[in-house]
């Protein structure tokens, strides 16, 4: 993957990869943890887990409905389990039993999407889970992440665990540039600070958090000073980091990897709406689906790059 | 049995589908990704249906609405409806190349907004034989002649909502509804068997009230034969179960590989070539 690769970012494990090596760690420590997979664990990489643990894994076919119910009962039994497909189909084809099932007891349940965003590449847009993170964000106490690399990804696996209630961890399946080279403090609900910067905030999530950086130091070559804020969680959003970027920088650039409606730039828009109104810019994929292609094809294409956020922040100072 | 096709027929179907298992195997090997096994299993239930007189259709006119209409609910087998489609004459042959590319309309998974050839968009399991329950009933308001095909992966058949639409065809009693599955044996993570048994399939249907056949998925004449007694049951919607082998045609280089599934893999060029040899 081009993005980062200017700034010298380099290129770590997908962070598909980073979500199953870690749920397999995390395994060994919690005997409640359950794995509910819909035929596709060589996919989103909860092989791992299944190889270490095969009479804690349950795979039902290709039946991504049936995986949310059945993880509700066991949740509801005191199991902690995570149901894993690609983000298109179990956040889709199971949005109701994730509502009644999830959701509305508030039960829980670990949902892993894989394969979300158009980075996928060639398999197209009916694998493209893109509509993923405004759909886990509609659905009420459900927490929504979105890890930029290899080592937030393995730490927000640990934290989505963790975690009290239901959740949302979306994953990719490129491998990605490295942001966190020495690890990071994770915390659901807590925004990053990877950079700091006084003319505009750049707040990202995922693979957009690279391009971000990237962006930020294209600009800082033109003397624009831009902050870096990697949302990692959409949902609960980061008011008070959202509210100081607002107040401080006085402009917002939100970057993501997903439809324009209900992702991260809706969140962004309506906290920063109220707490301190600003002017803002967007960097997503509209509201349009993608095609085949190779991944660096399809960011360029869907114009998910750091040029265009660059572009983006010369809007908002304008 | 008699047999329904022609000896001259018969050569042809199967020059057809040695062709198109070489237009597949170039496809993904060249694309880098895709599925060829899983549409190497479909190739001979592809061919008798748009070669051997059973599918009508127009190549200039695919949205001709007295079409019969074939949706291809296992979308990640693309590369073979995608051959046989050009081979019909849809599109030039010489656009197979571009198979997964930006820019081309023969994407991953068939999108029919792109690619008018196309009856249904598909890639997300389990949903093409509801869609092709509503071709059906669409026909019978309209006063149409025309038949459905749907083919399923015997993975696939793992969905609730295939179930769903198995229960409400019986209902409406569609006997212009004709399922296919391409039972080879094998779904993404291994075989069907341990995955999630849903044998003996015919049964299973036929228990909805069904019309069900169960035939070699690789032998023109059983092909052939089921197609025409499918679209001759009245009012029942009709299941076929083909019996077939992922990666039909390149066993050979498969137990080389030592992968009998090969699921959503392309073959590396040396194993292409051999390949290519194979079906020469
Ligand atoms: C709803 C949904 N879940 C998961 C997948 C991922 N997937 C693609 S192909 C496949 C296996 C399909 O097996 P089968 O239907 O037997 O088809 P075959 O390749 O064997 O012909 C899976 C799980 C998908 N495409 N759609
Ligand atoms: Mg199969």
């Amino acid at each position: 993957m081009k993005i980062g690769q200017r700034i010298g970012l380099k290129l770590g494990k997908a962070t598909r990869d980073a979500f199953g090596l870690a749920l397999a760690e995390v395994g060994r420590e919690d005997p409640s943890v359950v794995v509910i997979d819909g035929d596709v664990h060589n996919s989103t990489r909860t092989e791992y887990f299944a190889a270490e643990f095969p009479d804690r894994f349950f795979n039902v076919g290709i039946a991504e409905s049936n995986m949310v119910g059945i993880a509700s009962g066991l949740a509801a039994s005191g199991k902690t389990p995570v149901v894993a497909s690609f983000a298109a189909f179990i956040m889709c084809n199971a949005f109701d039993q994730l509502r009644m099932g999830v959701a509305f007891p508030e039960l829980p349940v670990k949902v892993v999407g894989s394969h979300a965003g158009i980075s996928i590449g060639a398999d197209g847009p009916s694998q493209m889970g893109i509509e993923d993170v405004a759909l886990a964000c509609a659905l009420p106490g459900f927490a929504v992440v979105v890890p930029a690399d290899e080592p937030s990804t393995k730490a927000a696996t640990r934290a989505m665990i963790a975690h009290p209630g239901p959740v949302y961890l979306r994953v990719g399946r490129p491998k990605v540039p490295i942001v966190y080279e020495n690890g990071c403090d994770f915390q659901i609900g807590r925004a990053i600070e990877v950079r700091d910067g006084v003319d505009v905030t750049i707040v990202a999530n995922g693979i957009m958090v690279a391009a971000a950086l990237e962006a930020a130091h294209l600009l800082e070559q033109e003397d624009i000073s831009a902050r870096v804020l990697d949302m990692h969680t959409v949902k609960p959003i980061d008011q008070t980091a959202l509210q100081a970027a607002a107040e401080e920088t006085g402009a917002i650039v939100v970057a993501e990897e997903h439809l324009h409606y209900g992702g991260l730039g809706a969140a962004v828009a309506q906290t920063v709406g109220e707490l301190c109104p600003t002017r803002l810019a967007f960097v997503n994929l509209g509201d349009r689906y993608a095609e085949s292609g190779t991944p660096d094809e399809l960011l360029e294409k869907y114009g998910l790059t750091a040029d265009n956020i660059v572009a983006a922040v010369k809007r908002v100072l304008d | 049995m008699d047999r329904l096709l022609s000896d001259e027929k018969r050569t042809e179907l199967v020059e057809l589908a040695k062709r198109i298992r070489r237009h597949i195997i170039k496809m993904t090997t060249e694309a880098g990704s895709g599925h060829p096994s899983s549409s190497l299993s479909a190739v001979e239930l592809l061919v008798t249906l748009y070669f051997g007189g059973f599918l009508r259709y127009r190549p200039g006119e695919p949205g001709w609405p007295d079409r019969d209409r074939f949706i291809l609910s296992k979308g990640h087998a693309a590369p073979v409806l995608y051959a046989v489609l050009a081979e019909a004459g849809f599109f030039p042959v010489e656009q197979l190349w571009t198979l997964r590319r930006i820019g081309s309309p023969l994407e991953g998974h068939p999108n029919r907004k792109r690619l008018p050839a196309v009856e249904a968009s598909t890639g997300s399991l389990g949903q093409g034989l509801s869609i092709g329950l509503g071709h059906a009933l669409a026909a019978r308001l309209d006063g149409r002649k025309y038949r459905v095909f749907v083919l399923l992966g015997d993975g696939e058949i793992d969905e609730g909502q295939v179930w769903e639409a198995v229960a409400a065809a019986a209902k409406y009693r569609v006997g212009n509804l004709i399922a296919i599955v391409d039972h080879n044996g094998y779904q993404q993570t291994g075989p069907t068997r341990e995955v999630l048994d849903l044998d003996p399939i015919p049964q299973k249907w036929s228990s909805f009230g069904w019309h069900t056949q169960e035939i070699d998925g690789h032998d023109l004449d059983a092909v052939a034969a089921a197609y025409s007694a499918a679209i001759e049951t009245g009012d029942r919607p009709s299941l076929i179960v083909a019996r077939t082998v992922k990666g039909k045609g390149i066993e050979a280089v498969l137990d080389e590989l030592g992968d009998h599934n090969m699921h959503g893999k392309p073959l590396p060029k040396g194993a292409a070539e051999k390949a290519l040899a194979l079906l020469a």
